[in-house]
């Protein structure tokens, strides 16, 4: 449990004299004290934010410099960037004509580091915003001498404080590594700053829904929409020759990257996540203002006085707790996929086009009309599908979790429910949901390409590549129930395999990792079809290992105390 | 006859932290027994145990005749559980939620709902969420109560309840034990516990420290006595098993009041019979005193760390 708020003994009033914020009705009364709390509170959370976060900085400063060292690796990369599915997944290749390392990193790394820290900010503000609220934690703070904008108001302060430190680290980090300070300062505050706005995203979609689950929910798809814009924004500047669009400049995640940092640096466009950050606080506030405390924009309404006759059973009560959350998953990411997809059709044209100007191109991908790019494209868009549907089906398996520290997994096991049923029903619907958005991604992708006129890869080969992954999946949740039977407190650390099989999936063969690191994600194992063909060995491999994980965890699950606090 | 709830010598550790630490406690079929014991006490965790969620270190724990660790499923059919903080899912009404968990337990009887969710006034067509805490205890009621089965684990089953609900509670209660089920009672409200329980187990620091029949415990303690007498009370003085004794003179008859041990009342009386009485009341201890006397004692040391594990 949290510290009591009033172990700070300074902060104490003295009697007979009201502090100034009591005196003035301040609404922002007790914004420094929440803050220190806050930080006591999450000092573990955000310090392996910080630490992974500035690791990784530092281990790309390190091997991009050792890897791409001389002019012409440089170039073969730049080369490889210079496609439909490179542009997608990094930024809009600014310095390919004369690629340096810095450029390298600020194209490559940078869109990446924006989506992690901007996840950590939206989690953050949510977690100490929306979901106290829910809990009635809030409740306690509130009436203490805190005003009615102080929990929102410390909240951000939190993430301006977690990202400007970050980003101080990584100037520091490289400035050591040689780089100048003006463009290290432009490229660290790009990312920090962006990651702030989506943080100002997460106080408005605070307001809006009375779930915090719902709250992170949104910012996330806001966060995913601003992704998908300034991918489509600058493959778009790419078929005109140029960097980014006009599309693009309706991302935030654009204004970081336009920067041009160790290209042709200007700071200018973060003056526009300035601004986002004011207008959306504003926002907030005026929301925030015309709610009460606890609700949503909208009051819940009346349901039904008895349950449908369906409701009767550990499998269908999880299916009904999850269906929500599991709709929203496949239509937001359903269409991003359905989007992606139709990009496939300029893929041809496009790689004619650049290996007019560009003879290395030709080289790699000798006159087979683009199709290897195409089934390239392809393959990295199904492992993001992939990524998708694993974070979801961690989290999907963690809800076991929230429910046994509710208390209601006790409630339902009072009942003649054993627990290999309850923790089946848990485990099979989280499962089934995976597999939905990971066919969902697939057949998403496969239509959008598909109504596009691309009809090669087949349908079959796009539901075979999902199925394929499957396994792989399996094996992630797999360990999941298996530290949430053993181990409970180690229940986050399955976001470290998503993590790994990011990182590997993403940037294993830039950063030349040595085959037994990549080894260590289950999805590296997974056949990338259609550019490999599918193998029997890891496929049954992985199946067998995550029968035994999932065995494993109703071993544990049945012979642990419930509830483990 | 087998007894519905049967512990004895049982131990149960979280850590360092020793939650039960010899605990017996029996619960006779058709008994409705009291379970008392101050917060961090080890109730829940007793309670925990019979319903084979917490597995014991040490002891035997018999539960309507099975082993409720191995049997828990089974058990499961013929009990009944009420929490103290009932926690319910949030996107499911009240009124899905006592569905549910009859269902989960065999099948629901639509009349009895309807009745008692008029008797309990609760409003089943609200989501979950939106219920205050007293909302939620009666949806964990209603569900208990619209069950048949043959015994009743509810641990501290009124707390957010208002009076007037407490008062249905109790009525509902006294039902069961009509019908002849078995019923386990955790509870603080010493009230209630002596309006409907047989027979009652007091723990303090994972151990039984009383039990018996309400009688048998009262009978253990003392009576306040007060009377009004003619002539010189100081005979009463002298008495075995007479405490802290009061005497206030109000011109021809003099005020007493003092304590008496229970098993030394008879003599009482014979001496007062003696001394001209003109009113005479004696009262048996409530067990709120029975509790506090326990308690009492844990108060004054208080200061030494405690061994109960807030559970």
């Amino acid at each position: 449990m949290s510290p009591p708020l009033d172990t700070e003994k300074p902060d104490r009033p003295e009697p007979g004299r009201p502090t100034a914020a009591a005196a003035g009705g301040n609404s922002l009364a007790g914004t420094g004290l929440l803050l220190r709390f806050m930080l006591r509170r999450d000092r573990v959370r955000l310090g392996v934010w910080t630490v992974s976060v500035v690791a990784l900085w530092g281990y790309v400063v390190v091997a991009f410099g050792a890897l791409y060292s001389t002019p012409e690796e440089r170039q073969s990369r730049a080369a490889l960037m210079d496609t439909p599915a490179s542009i997608m997944m990094t930024g809009p290749g600014y310095g390919l004509d004369d690629y340096s390392v810095g450029a390298m990193m600020a194209n490559e790394l940078l869109l990446w580091i924006v989506i992690a820290l901007a996840v950590m900010s939206i989690l953050e503000v949510v977690r100490h915003t929306r979901a106290e609220e829910e809990s009635g934690r809030s409740e306690l703070v509130r009436a203490g001498v805190v005003g009615r904008h102080a929990p929102a108001v410390a909240a951000m302060a939190l993430v301006v404080v977690v990202n400007t430190a970050i980003a101080g680290l990584t100037v520091v980090l490289l400035a050591a590594g040689g780089y100048g300070l003006g463009d290290s300062l432009v490229l660290a505050a790009a990312a920090g700053l962006t990651a702030v706005v989506f943080g100002a995203v997460a106080t408005v979609t605070c307001q809006l829904t009375a779930q915090g689950r719902g709250a992170s929910g949104l910012a996330g798809a806001g966060l995913g929409l601003a992704v998908v814009v300034r991918a489509a924004g600058d493959i778009e500047g790419a078929a005109a020759d140029g960097h980014g669009s006009a599309l693009s400049w309706f991302s935030p995640v654009a204004w970081a990257q336009q920067t041009r940092v160790f290209v042709d640096t200007r700071a200018w466009p973060l003056a526009l996540g300035v601004v986002a950050v004011v207008v959306l606080l504003a926002l907030a506030a005026g929301l925030a203002s015309h709610r009460d405390f606890g609700a949503g924009m909208y009051p819940d309404r009346a349901g039904r006085a008895a349950a449908r006759a369906a409701l009767r059973s550990p499998a269908a009560l999880a299916w009904r707790q999850q269906r929500l959350a599991l709709l929203w998953w496949t239509v937001g990411t359903g269409l991003m996929w359905l989007a992606s997809g139709t990009y496939l059709k300029d893929i041809p044209d496009m790689v004619e086009k650049m290996a007019e100007s560009n003879p290395l191109m030709t080289e790699i991908f000798r006159g087979d009309g683009g199709q290897a790019v195409v089934d390239g494209f392809v393959c990295i868009m199904l492992l993001f599908v992939a990524l998708v549907a694993l974070g979801y089906g961690i989290s999907a398996v963690l809800r076991a979790r929230t429910e046994e520290t509710a208390g209601r997994t006790e409630l339902v096991l009072a009942t003649p429910v054993s627990r290999t049923r309850w923790l089946g029903a848990q485990l099979a619907v989280a499962g089934l949901g995976t597999t939905v958005l990971m066919l969902g991604g697939a057949l998403g992708l496969a239509a959008g390409a598909h109504s596009s006129g691309a009809t090669n890869p087949d349908l079959v080969t796009y539901v075979g590549a999902a199925l394929t992954y499957l396994p792989a999946l399996g094996v992630v949740l797999g360990l999941t129930a298996v530290l949430f039977a053993w181990a409970p407190r180690w229940g986050a650390a399955p976001w470290a395999c998503l993590v790994v099989a990011f990182v590997v999936g993403m940037f294993g063969q830039a950063l030349k990792l040595p085959g037994w690191v990549q080894g260590l994600s289950p999805l590296w194992w997974v056949p990338q079809m259609p550019v490999d063909d599918f193998a029997w060995p890891p496929v049954l491999g992985l199946t067998a290992l995550a029968a035994a994980l999932f065995a494993l965890a109703f071993v544990g699950f049945r012979r642990r105390d419930i509830p483990v606090t | 006859m087998t007894p519905a709830i049967a512990i004895h010598d049982l131990h149960k550790s979280f850590g360092t932290t020793k939650a039960l630490d010899g605990l017996d406690l029996t619960v006779q079929p058709g008994q409705v027994s009291g379970f008392l014991g101050p917060n961090g006490s080890g109730k829940s965790t007793t309670i925990r145990v019979l319903l084979g969620l917490l597995r014991a270190d040490r002891g035997t724990v018999r539960l309507l005749d099975g082993d409720p660790w191995a049997d828990a499923v089974a058990l499961h059919r013929r009990l009944t559980y009420v929490p103290g903080d009932v926690s319910l899912w949030p996107n499911l009404t009240g009124g899905e939620a006592i569905d549910l968990m009859a269902r989960l337990r065999g099948g629901l009887d639509r009349a009895r709902k309807a009745e008692l969710l008029e008797r309990f006034e609760l409003d089943p067509s609200k989501k979950a969420r939106t219920y205050s805490k007293g909302n939620r205890q009666k949806v964990a009621l209603v569900a208990a109560f619209a069950s048949d089965t043959e015994l009743l684990v509810l641990d501290e089953p009124t707390s957010g309840l208002d009076p007037l609900m407490e008062a249905v509670f109790t009525e509902y209660l006294r039902e069961v034990k009509a019908q002849g089920r078995s019923v386990l009672l955790s509870s603080h409200i010493m009230s209630e516990v002596e309006k409907v329980c047989d027979t009652v187990t007091i723990i303090r620091a994972g151990r039984a420290v009383e039990s018996g029949t309400l009688d048998d415990l009262r009978h253990l303690t003392r009576s306040a006595v007060t009377a009004v007498v003619d002539r010189d009370p100081s005979p009463l003085a002298t008495l075995p098993g007479v405490h802290d004794l009061r005497t206030t003179p109000d011109g021809a008859v003099t005020h007493v009041a003092f304590s008496v041990d229970n098993d030394r009342l008879g003599q009482v009386l014979t001496v007062a019979g003696t001394l001209g009485v003109h009113a005479f009341t004696a009262t048996p201890p409530s067990l709120e005193e029975l509790f506090l006397r326990h308690y009492g004692d844990a108060l004054e040391t208080a200061g030494r760390p405690d061994r109960g594990a807030d559970r």
